[in-house]
């Protein structure tokens, strides 16, 4: 464990936890504030509300099935203290068909709220500007991004990159149009930082790796840059830092979803070989390394397992959903007092070649 | 130092240790040998950006200056003791042989025979320049222009960088580059996966006879970053077979090296002299463990196939694995076993097919593939097809193997296909005339030589000084 955690914080940590539990399980399993979905299972199953006391009574829960997301309609996810409030929709991944979607209205600006604390204004000068290249649509990350710049007193420029439209490229081996539309998306980023003036960057680390063949990041002005997306293996960070960035420009890579929210990584140390762990915005979010074989078992410290996200806000209840990730369980570190998830890549990325393009 | 040899990425000869790598086993008991750092894309990229100063470095010598470079390279490659990765080892000959030996199977006698091929190349850099330029006066190329049997010449470089995805399987074919240095051309090399070793050698034993560092790029990657060398390096050769191949066919800034297709034909005026030919068809056919895409796969006569089939399988047959370090090894290991099964599946499918036979067999006494003192091998086979149509009887393996086939020899340039060393036996100037006027045949040996029989001022797979300089016209204004 990191010295800078002691086990009363780790303690107290999970004392807040089961707090925010309680009251999150009050609220998604009372017909006065609850949503169809969750009342309706309530009514099938167990009441909640009478079975879980702490955080460890989370296994009586199954793994939540993400199908929900895509086959229900909406408005099953209501909490009825919200109904009558418009709301966002926003969806995950997909590449065909119906994709799963995630309703929310404040959950978004917390998270990036809180986040915000946590980037330097060294590397994301306040009362600047911020450029956005990646998955615009219907994410949350776009709203996000902007609620983010915002926060910060400053305003963002966005270019969308569609990653639905460049996995189906790849899968079906358009390596060319790929790279032209990767082409076209970077081109555009390049035009911006020409001709505005831009501190901050989110991105993907591939494209990050694409702007930088084709402007200097830091003598367009970018200090910042704020990455997420896809796998980032320790050595392919220590390319991003030191050879993209060249040492000088501020990296903070996240691991995030619309599910979850985002979890913000510590900062790198040199022992820590370029090995990133992300911490989960807990209490609104708890991220477990668990056997993939027995899900009901923590891996230990330094073991790769399955990711198991829990998200408990009072806008979505998820409990237990098995991501489609997998990565090393890490010990608390400061600031957090809970478990961190490191080296996250696609689950099962060592037996199989995964799709992951340039998103 | 480090127990366990470290082989670093090479960024214009700077030695850059990688968070990834790979290690290189021993193919018969799984002995980690080494491990090596491997990179992805976006660095050979990045590094790909600043080549122009590699080949800045490059330029400060004369092409004669480089030559001698070469000479001594050749010294230090076969007789030097040179660092051995980054971590403090140093390589002697002999270790070189035995760690190549151990994890590419080849027995130690033919890693010899690879080494004394690209000692002969560096020492006769001259020579293998005086052919590839036909004769020209290489300070033209020092100067960017000059005369040439009166004629004005003037030659610039089409790159500047050789990119090279060498294959794992057979040393010698690192001589294919060799040229690239006195012509001072960098290049930037993705070794094979179990196969870094003769690069890395040969890179230090250029540095240690002179050569600046910065010319040289090693770098074991991923297959986005194979893609990137071919891609961004302006010319480069790719070693593979069709699938692999195939999507650079139509690039002329790329290579391709692969399978040779290699074949011996016998004319009607030589053929009753057959038993005469079977030595230098059985050496054809097996030298260098039948790895090489000059090692003949078919043998083409008008009559007596089933007789000469007969008699290579009674010499070959019966060739069994060795011990590496045995003088008379003929056969190589598999680093990968996959590799055999896959081979020695596919002659047992051809087999299936009517009109084929495995005259060996009955020599070889057990199986084709089988495993000795834990390395898996591939006996040699002679395989008799009656017609050339038939699925065995233009292929090529990583292993001593041929098909004898049947044809009227005015049947023969028709049907033979792209062949890279053909050795014709005939005296028949009709069609020693054919076979001069063939697009299909790279190198002809004419008369009883093995195919395997190449000269290095004579390419016969492509000419590197055409692959990375052209000749431009140029006048002067008078003074």
């Amino acid at each position: 464990m990191s010295a800078s955690i002691s086990t009363e914080q780790i303690k107290t940590a999970q004392s807040q936890l089961d707090a925010h539990l309680d009251e999150i399980i009050q609220w998604h399993f009372s017909p006065e504030t609850g949503c169809p979905y969750w009342l309706d299972w309530a009514k099938k199953n167990f009441d909640p509300r009478a079975e879980i006391e702490s955080f460890s009574d989370m296994q009586k829960f199954p793994h939540f099935k993400d199908e929900s997301l895509r086959d229900l309609q909406p408005e099953v996810w209501v909490p009825a203290k919200f109904k009558g409030r418009p709301f966002s929709i926003f969806e995950t991944g997909g590449t065909t068909g119906m994709p799963k979607q995630r309703i929310g209205w404040e959950d978004y600006k917390v998270d990036y709220s809180e986040f915000s604390e946590k980037i330097s204004d060294e590397h994301f000068p306040r009362n600047h500007f911020w450029l956005m290249m990646g998955p615009t649509g219907p994410r949350r990350l776009r709203l996000a991004i902007e609620h983010l710049a915002n926060v910060r007193g400053s305003s963002c420029y966005f270019i969308d990159l569609d990653p639905r439209w460049v996995k189906k490229l790849i899968t079906n081996k358009h390596f060319d149009q790929a790279r032209a539309y990767m082409d076209h998306v970077v081109d555009q980023a390049v035009t911006i930082l020409k001709n505005r003036k831009v501190s901050g960057l989110f991105t993907t680390p591939k494209l990050l790796e694409a702007l930088s063949e084709k402007i200097d990041l830091w003598d367009a002005g970018i200090r910042g840059v704020f990455c997420g997306g896809t796998t980032m293996a320790p050595q392919y960070v220590r390319y991003i830092v030191e050879e993209v960035l060249e040492g000088r420009i501020g990296f903070y890579p996240t691991y995030g979803n619309t599910l979850m929210g985002l979890a913000a990584s510590v900062p790198l140390r040199a022992e820590d070989k370029f090995s990133i762990t992300y911490y989960a915005p807990q209490p609104r979010a708890v991220l477990r390394v668990v056997d993939p074989n027995n899900t009901t078992v923590l891996k230990n410290y330094g073991e790769w397992g399955r990711v198991e996200l829990t998200t408990l806000t009072k806008e979505f209840f998820m409990p237990r959903f098995l991501e489609r990730d997998e990565a090393i369980r890490r010990e608390p570190r400061g600031p957090y007092a809970w478990d961190g998830v490191a080296e996250v890549r696609p689950f099962g990325a060592m037996e199989k070649t995964i799709v992951e393009g340039v998103y | 130092m480090s127990a366990l040899p470290h082989i670093p990425v090479l960024r214009r000869g700077r030695p850059y240790e990688s968070l990834d790598n790979n290690t290189v086993v021993d193919h018969r008991n799984g002995t980690v040998l080494a491990q090596v750092s491997t990179v992805n894309a976006g660095i050979i990229r990045k590094d790909l950006a600043k080549i122009s100063e590699s080949r800045a470095a490059l330029k400060k010598f004369t092409v004669a200056q480089l030559i001698e470079i070469c000479g001594k390279t050749g010294e230090q490659f076969l007789n030097g003791t040179l660092p051995f990765g980054d971590k403090g080892h140093t390589q002697s000959p002999q270790q070189y042989i035995e760690t190549l030996s151990a994890t590419s199977g080849l027995p130690h006698v033919m890693v010899r025979r690879n080494m004394a091929k690209i000692h002969q190349a560096l020492t006769n850099m001259k020579t293998v320049l005086n052919g590839l330029t036909r004769g020209l006066d290489l300070s033209i190329l020092d100067r960017g222009f000059g005369e040439q049997n009166g004629a004005r010449v003037s030659y610039f470089p089409t790159t500047q960088a050789l990119g090279l995805v060498m294959p794992s399987n057979s040393p010698a074919v690192n001589s294919l580059w060799l040229p690239a240095i006195p012509l001072k051309i960098p290049v930037i090399i993705k070794p094979g996966r179990e196969e870094p070793w003769t690069p890395y050698r040969l890179i230090q034993a250029f540095i240690a006879a002179g050569c600046p560092a910065e010319a040289f790029g090693f770098y074991a990657t991923d297959h986005e970053g194979a893609g990137e060398i071919l891609r961004s390096c302006g010319r480069a050769l790719i070693f593979g077979d069709k699938n692999t191949t195939a999507q650079y066919a139509s690039n002329p800034a790329i290579q391709i090296h692969g399978p040779g297709f290699s074949k011996i034909l016998i004319g009607e005026d030589e053929i009753e002299h057959w038993p005469d030919f079977i030595d230098v068809m059985v050496s054809a056919i097996s030298d260098n463990g039948g790895r090489s895409c000059i090692n003949a796969s078919a043998v083409i006569v008008p009559k007596y196939a089933a007789e000469i089939a007969e008699a290579l399988a009674k010499k070959l047959g019966p060739v069994q694995p060795t011990k590496s370090d045995d003088t008379n090894a003929r056969l190589s290991g598999f680093a990968n076993p996959k590799m055999a099964e896959y081979i020695d599946g596919s002659i047992e499918e051809g087999l299936k097919a009517p009109g084929a036979s495995d005259v060996t067999a009955k020599y070889r006494g057990g199986t084709r593939k089988l495993e000795f003192e834990g390395g898996t091998y591939l006996r040699p086979t002679i395989v008799l097809c009656d017609s050339f149509n038939h699925t065995l009887a233009n292929r090529e393996f990583l292993c001593p193997y041929a098909s004898v086939v049947e044809m009227p020899q005015s049947e023969m340039l028709k049907q033979i296909g792209p062949s890279l060393a053909v050795t014709a036996i005939t005296k028949d100037p009709a069609f020693t005339e054919q076979l001069l006027e063939s697009h299909l045949i790279e190198r002809l040996n004419l008369g009883p030589l093995s195919t395997m029989n190449v000269s290095w001022d004579q390419p016969h797979e492509g000419n590197m000084f055409e692959f990375l300089y052209k000749r431009r016209s140029i006048e002067f204004a008078a003074k």
